[in-house]
């Protein structure tokens, strides 16, 4: 089953525990900027909305690399593979998101790995506002949702 | 390893910013923000000095786990003389400030003498710069915190400032940080002001590192497990914030109303964490917008608030349309109850101002409700007021005062003052409801009696952040004390005021320990910071805190004669509610405290104290 982050902003607080966990996991320390997730806040809707990578099936990063330096790990993630990369930045304006980012401390690119398939932005949600789960079914707890209130007789929506 | 191992030393009279490292020795004995803090400032300053003067020092502090992932740590102090009080001046924030100075590599900032002209500090990683500020200088906090991102081109920028009132000598003007956190007691921000110092913007790319990473994850996540758990700090602050108090607490008997002569409100409902839920009229969407949290909070106590765009405080001002920081119970009460005032929007107006302006709420409402007991009793008319009546009850007064204060204008200057001045001013000091100057926040002595004895021995002047014995009290964290009986209560308090202290030089918040005992923060400590750390050791620290807090006091002038409480609390009884016919029994849990404390019936530490905790 290929699972796949899902994002839900109505959770969120705002409290970048997802991009400590982020930078503590890949970088050793804990520094947001070197996060590959971010936290977006729109303060005057008070709306926090986490934002990362996708993996994209067919990704715009990994066509655009010249050095092949973006393969595909078992967990369906789209992974820098460091040796590869000559920091040419030109995945950088492939991506349409935005979400893989020139590290200076490098000078090669950082993108969500998924952390091996045991994401840890999701572990340190306190909000349950990132989830992993199966790719094939992200929309069934909104569809479960709008089933229960455009149905009459259910009570429990 | 969690401290960043150096300090930046502003000297605001040169022009300079220099580097130092950090006394090692001195973190190890003090921890750090509130702790540290107060020690460079016991090192670097005359207690007696004029806290408006060059010669007062303000510290920015962060602690030890600020920065970090551990629950809430991103809380930085600022620590000074304050001028409202005149004693020391501790106020902690939270946002995102504390931890972007901790990312750019710096434990704190000290800000010695005065700049010639209005300056900024710009701070990016090792880079520390100060910046002409005569473009910010008369802006609002909120514009100043804009207009430094618009103008460095950086939306990432974290920002504490001072408004108007900071610059022009308000007694109680805080410093703003990420447009809604304030350092918000004692004056920290009329200090600022008077160093010509507008803001602090910072910028930090460094990162924060642990001692040992795999113990500091697991005691990490051991201590947000207590927090989701907790059923205040998992369901009841996450829901309605602190404002979760304003019923509890009216029903207690101990919502201190109209200045402190009732101590229940009839208007507690239309102004509580409930009603902020509850759909308005005009557009049928609640007050509440959204929970916030704070850097790495798992709480999210934070409020998120809209007023109706139908309220005559902004129907024609949509700048105030957008979402903002919402009331937090202390704002509530001393904008609500303190003064009668019972319209949640106008509530809400009036904090969006005191935080786009900077200035406390707790103690302007709680002037304003001084003033407003001088206008019923006839003591100051309409000419004084500027025609303004200051009835109970009226919110256009509470709303036209506010912004006169946060801009220095008519009546507004001399409520600017505080109460004790004000009230002083008019002949009436006893209508003035505050220790050492500072105005109580929104629990009675009477009804809670604990909380009374803090008031009157919290060093910062009256104070619920210093020992927080409601928790106790009235939440029965971690046990059920009777808030009625004042049996007991001095250790209690003494046991409060110490873990606090220990809490506050952290880097946590003090939030934590609705959930938190000191053994939940220790291995987060021992994980993180060089040395060994116990739970003795953390609350023998927060003890010496304590006491070196009060070396400053008595070196400043201060004496047991300031630890008391106003008349009205020692000698008119509460009329209503549970603690009906009762009084502060303050005259026989002092003389208790004291002795707990090992300080003499003067309420000296005394020589085998201060032995004990080396502060000799």
């Amino acid at each position: 089953m290929q699972k796949s982050l899902h994002i839900n902003p109505d959770n969120c607080t705002g409290c970048y525990q997802c991009v400590l966990a982020c930078s503590d996991e890949h970088g050793g320390d804990f520094n947001p900027m070197k996060s590959r997730i971010q936290v977006f806040r729109f303060e005057d809707e008070g709306r926090y909305v986490p934002y990362t990578c996708t993996q994209c099936d067919e990704a715009w990063c990994q066509k655009s690399c010249p050095t092949d330096a973006i393969k595909i790990d078992a967990n369906g993630a789209k992974v820098i593979e460091d040796a590869l990369c000559v920091g040419c930045k030109v995945c950088t304006i492939a991506c349409p998101f935005g979400t893989v980012n020139y590290n200076a401390d490098s000078g090669k690119v950082i993108k969500c790995d998924l952390c091996g398939g045991d994401p840890a932005c999701v572990k340190a949600c306190p909000t349950d506002a990132i989830t992993f789960i199966n790719a094939d079914t992200t929309g069934f707890d909104k569809m479960r949702a709008w089933a229960a209130k455009t149905d009459a007789g259910t009570q429990s929506a | 390893m969690a401290w960043a191992g150096k300090l930046l030393r502003v000297n605001l009279t040169e022009g300079t910013c220099v580097s130092e490292p950090l006394n090692m020795d001195w973190a190890h004995t003090y921890i750090g923000q509130r702790g540290l803090g107060t020690k460079y400032l016991m090192e670097e300053i005359d207690p007696m000095v004029d806290p408006l003067s060059p010669e007062n020092k303000m510290i920015m502090a962060t602690g030890p786990l600020t920065g970090t992932n551990a629950s809430t740590a991103g809380r930085y102090s600022v620590i000074t003389k304050g001028e409202l009080t005149g004693a020391i001046a501790c106020s902690n924030s939270g946002g995102f400030f504390g931890n972007e100075l901790k990312n750019a590599g710096w434990d704190m900032i000290i800000f010695e003498g005065k700049s010639p002209k209005p300056v900024y500090l710009f701070i990016q990683d090792d880079d520390a710069q100060l910046i002409d500020a005569s473009d910010f200088w008369g802006k609002s906090c909120w514009d100043t915190e804009e207009g430094l991102k618009a103008k460095h081109g950086d939306e990432f920028i974290r920002v504490a400032s001072i408004g108007v009132s900071g610059e022009k000598g308000v007694k109680y003007a805080c410093i703003i940080n990420d447009m809604d956190r304030a350092a918000g007691r004692s004056g920290v921000g009329t200090v600022m002001g008077s160093k010509n110092l507008k803001a602090v913007a910072l910028r930090g790319t460094l990162g924060v590192k642990v001692k040992d990473r795999e113990a500091f994850a697991t005691a990490v996540a051991a201590g947000k497990a207590v927090l989701a758990e907790n059923p205040v700090t998992g369901q009841g602050l996450p829901t309605y914030g602190t404002q979760v108090l304003m019923n509890v607490i009216n029903e207690s008997g101990a919502l201190p109303t109209h200045n402190h002569q009732d101590v229940q409100f009839d208007g507690a409902h239309d102004i509580s964490g409930e009603a902020m839920h509850e759909p308005r009229k005009s557009d049928g969407k609640p007050n509440l917008v959204s929970n916030a949290a704070c850097f790495a909070c798992t709480i999210a106590c934070q409020r998120v608030s809209t007023i109706d765009r139908t309220h005559y405080t902004v129907k024609d001002r949509p700048e105030y349309h957008k979402a903002s920081g919402g009331l937090e119970y202390e704002a509530a009460w001393s904008l609500g109850a303190a003064t009668g005032v019972n319209d949640l929007d106008a509530l809400t107006f009036a904090n969006f101002i005191c935080n786009e302006h900077g200035i406390d709420p707790i103690t302007f409402g709680a002037t304003l409700a001084a003033a407003m007991e001088m206008y019923e009793e006839g003591i100051i008319d309409d000419k004084i007021t500027g025609g303004v009546k200051l009835t109970w009850g009226n919110a256009e007064a509470l709303t036209t005062m506010v912004e006169q204060t946060c801009l220095v204008e008519g009546f507004g200057v001399e409520l600017g003052l505080g109460s004790k001045r004000l009230c002083e001013k008019y002949g009436h000091p006893e209508l003035s409801m505050a220790v050492k100057g500072q105005e109580f926040p929104a629990y009675d002595g009477r009804g809670i009696q604990g909380i009374g004895l803090a008031y009157a021995t919290s060093n910062r002047g009256a104070c619920h952040l210093r020992g927080y014995t409601i928790a106790s009290e009235i939440l029965g964290i971690p046990e059920k004390t009777d808030p009625l009986e004042s049996d007991g209560k001095a250790g209690l308090v003494k046991a409060f005021q110490d873990a606090t202290a220990a809490f506050d030089s952290a880097g946590v918040c003090i939030f934590t320990t609705f959930a938190w005992t000191a053994d939940d923060l220790t291995p987060q400590m021992d994980a993180a910071c060089e040395g060994e750390w116990t739970t003795e050791r953390l609350l023998e620290i927060g003890e010496r805190i304590w006491n070196m807090e009060r070396q400053f006091n008595l070196a400043a002038g201060l004496t047991a004669a300031d630890d008391t409480l106003p008349k009205r609390l020692l000698k008119d009884a509460a009329k209503t509610g549970p603690a009906k016919g009762k009084v502060s029994e303050l005259g026989k849990m002092l003389p208790e405290y004291y002795e707990a404390r090992g300080w003499s019936a003067e309420g000296v530490p005394t020589a085998e104290t201060l032995e004990r905790f080396g502060l000799s």
